[in-house]
């Protein structure tokens, strides 16, 4: 473009408007056009603990499916309601100390513990915060990274749950294939069901409060209640992910209330794309494994998954998958001004 | 009288920690959470300074006070100016800095004991029937001088007018002709600054680790939040409050609780006074 004053246009693909409507029927590639994205996760997700043959990499993929949990819950938080939350590792912890206590103290089955554990630390963590509710943006944010730092400090000062050797002797899933499947399969699950919640008139409201939540108070509508049940969705995911972390661990204590916890799925939602639902699922498959390539080198890969955080942020904030949306549904050409 | 004395040395402890933190916050509006990393370079600094350049000890300071203000205003310069505006973006860019800078000095293999700074004024006297080391007297001293500088600086001075100016009505500085751009690299430079300032009254009472800028960042937002945000009165009555519950915490209750003192403090304001007790009212932008 030497010389000539242009800039980018960007239009949709002409099969993008073909298949927008019941025409999509029509013939197979469009139909596969929409297909074939979704179809690509569900059977990568499905075939991914066959190919992993490795004892470690099988125990990352685990990882990396609680990561991706969180990352999804903090996406449809962030970017659904508005509700920033940097404390992920608050729901973390409680869904997993209740699973520990609920497995070591009562001698319920893993396969009990997940959804009692999950519903039960959900309305724990709603309780919790709440109060904080009413709060918006850099405060609400302020107040949920307090959340976790707090609950650790007062379990290790009252030496209560376990103290500083939290509660060990929890009971594991029977094998891999269960814990892998059914973590993916609730994964799946949660994902597009979160994508199709977010479509319904609940997700209008939500997004209403997200951009203006005068607006929808004046429209006689109770905004804390809906705050709160997104907080309830959301920290029940984080709960979920915590249940399973002990499960797989065998184990609960005070590092699930860490700040990895916390930040990981926030860089993975940032790297993913923020506000998509399937980004933040993506970036932590690309993120968790990296970090886990780094392990050997210490404090040195939190470095390392900062730095990558901070540059997106500030350079790539659209993130991975708008990008790869962008590119799929639209082609871009040069207009002369 | 232990607890009045140990208090106000607390108390001026946590108001030196919060300054910086409020002082960028009130004049650029940036959350820095790259405060307690700011505060550890500089203990981390001001040692390289002395044990490998073998400078004199005030001349280290000075040196790293310098690097310090500069390290921060480029980190203002080069990265967060892109985000300006953008709360949740600011919140998450500097606490990844800040988090780069504090882990990486971890693998750098800052840890242990082995790193402390020398105090100003070794030795310890009484005080009305209590044992004090000088060093403690002069963190008092140094934050009194600190605070009237600060005003001095802020009423007296062209940039520091430029600085309150901007603090009030950016827009209406922005009309007077003042670089808003610039100011907040200032602002950041003197936030920095003062974060080393802390560090070097503070870090000869201890070893120089990396837990302590977690604790630190974490005091600054304690403070800030509860003096209201960006209100220098208010982070200094809180500094008082905050310090005093917390000598009064371990004495009575148990040495544990201090940094819960902390967390619960920023969390019971925020949920009933978000725009903490001298606050600005803006009651609409921080609640609904």
């Amino acid at each position: 473009m030497n010389g000539v004053e242009g800039r980018k246009e960007r239009i949709d693909r002409g099969i993008r408007v073909r298949a927008s409507g019941l025409y999509a029927l029509s013939s197979w590639k469009e139909i596969s056009y929409l297909a074939v994205p979704p179809l690509v996760l569900i059977i990568g997700l499905i075939i991914l603990p066959m190919v992993v043959t490795n004892m470690y990499w099988q125990r990352v993929i685990s990882i990396v499916g609680i990561y991706a949990l969180l990352a999804l819950s903090f996406d449809f938080l962030t970017h659904f309601v508005g509700l920033v939350s940097l404390g992920g590792a608050f729901y973390v912890g409680v869904g997993g100390y209740l699973a520990a206590i609920l497995n070591t103290k009562l001698g319920l089955s893993p396969f009990l513990t997940v959804p009692l554990a999950t519903l039960g630390g959900a309305v724990i963590c709603t309780l919790a915060l709440l109060p904080c509710l009413p709060l918006r943006g850099v405060y609400f944010s302020i107040v949920t990274l307090m959340y976790p730092l707090i609950t650790a400090r007062v379990i290790e000062a009252l030496n209560i749950l376990g103290g500083t050797d939290g509660i060990v002797g929890v009971a594991s899933f029977p094998n891999r294939w269960v814990e892998q499947y059914s973590l993916f399969i609730i994964l799946l699950l949660l994902l597009f069901g979160l994508r199709r919640l977010v479509k319904l008139d609940l997700g209008l409201v939500f997004r209403g409060v997200k951009d203006n939540d005068q607006a929808v108070k004046a429209s006689g509508i109770n905004i804390t209640f809906y705050k709160a049940a997104a907080v309830f969705v959301s920290s029940g995911m984080g709960c979920l992910g915590g249940v399973y972390l002990v499960h797989i661990y065998m184990w609960s204590g005070i590092s699930q209330l860490a700040l990895d916890f916390s930040i990981i799925p926030i860089a993975a939602t940032v790297i993913g794309g923020g506000g998509t639902l399937v980004g933040p699922v993506l970036g932590a498959f690309i993120l968790v494994p990296i970090s886990e390539l780094l392990r050997a080198f210490g404090t040195l890969r939190i470095v390392f998954y900062s730095l990558i955080l901070m540059a997106f942020i500030v350079f790539r904030s659209e993130g991975i998958m708008i990008y790869a949306q962008r590119k799929y549904h639209q082609f871009e050409r040069w207009v002369k001004i | 009288m232990e607890i009045l004395i140990y208090g106000i040395v607390n108390s001026m402890t946590l108001a030196l920690m919060a300054l910086g933190f409020t002082l960028v916050y009130g004049i650029s509006g940036l959350p820095n959470f790259a405060h307690g990393a700011l505060y550890i370079i500089t203990g981390f600094v001001a040692w390289s300074l002395i044990h490998s350049l073998n400078l004199p000890y005030p001349i280290a300071v000075i040196l790293s006070l310098l690097i310090i203000g500069l390290v921060g205003a480029g980190i203002y310069r080069l990265i967060l100016i892109r985000v300006r505006g953008m709360a949740t973006s600011e919140i998450i860019a500097s606490y990844a800095i800040g988090l780069a800078i504090l882990e990486g000095l971890r693998w750098g293999g800052f840890k242990g004991m082995t790193y402390t700074l020398p105090a100003f004024i070794e030795g310890s006297f009484m005080v009305l029937g209590v044992q004090i080391d000088y060093q403690r007297i002069v963190v008092i001293f140094m934050g009194l001088g600190i605070i009237g500088l600060l005003w001095l600086f802020t009423h007296y001075n062209r940039i520091g007018l430029a600085l309150r100016a901007m603090a009030q009505d950016e827009r209406a500085a922005l009309m007077l002709g003042i670089d808003s751009d610039w100011m907040a690299i200032v602002a950041m430079f003197l936030g920095s600054v003062l974060a080393g300032v802390a560090a070097v009254a503070l870090l000869p009472l201890g070893n120089i680790v990396v837990e302590a800028g977690y604790n630190v960042l974490i005091m600054a937002i304690a403070v800030c939040i509860v003096g209201g945000l960006g209100s220098w009165v208010g982070a200094i009555l809180a500094a008082f409050l905050i310090g005093f519950v917390q000598i009064l915490t371990v004495v009575y209750i148990e040495s544990h609780f201090q940094i819960v003192v902390a967390l619960l403090a920023i969390i019971v304001t925020l949920i009933l006074k978000p725009s903490g007790l001298f606050g600005r009212q803006k009651e609409l932008e921080e609640r609904v």
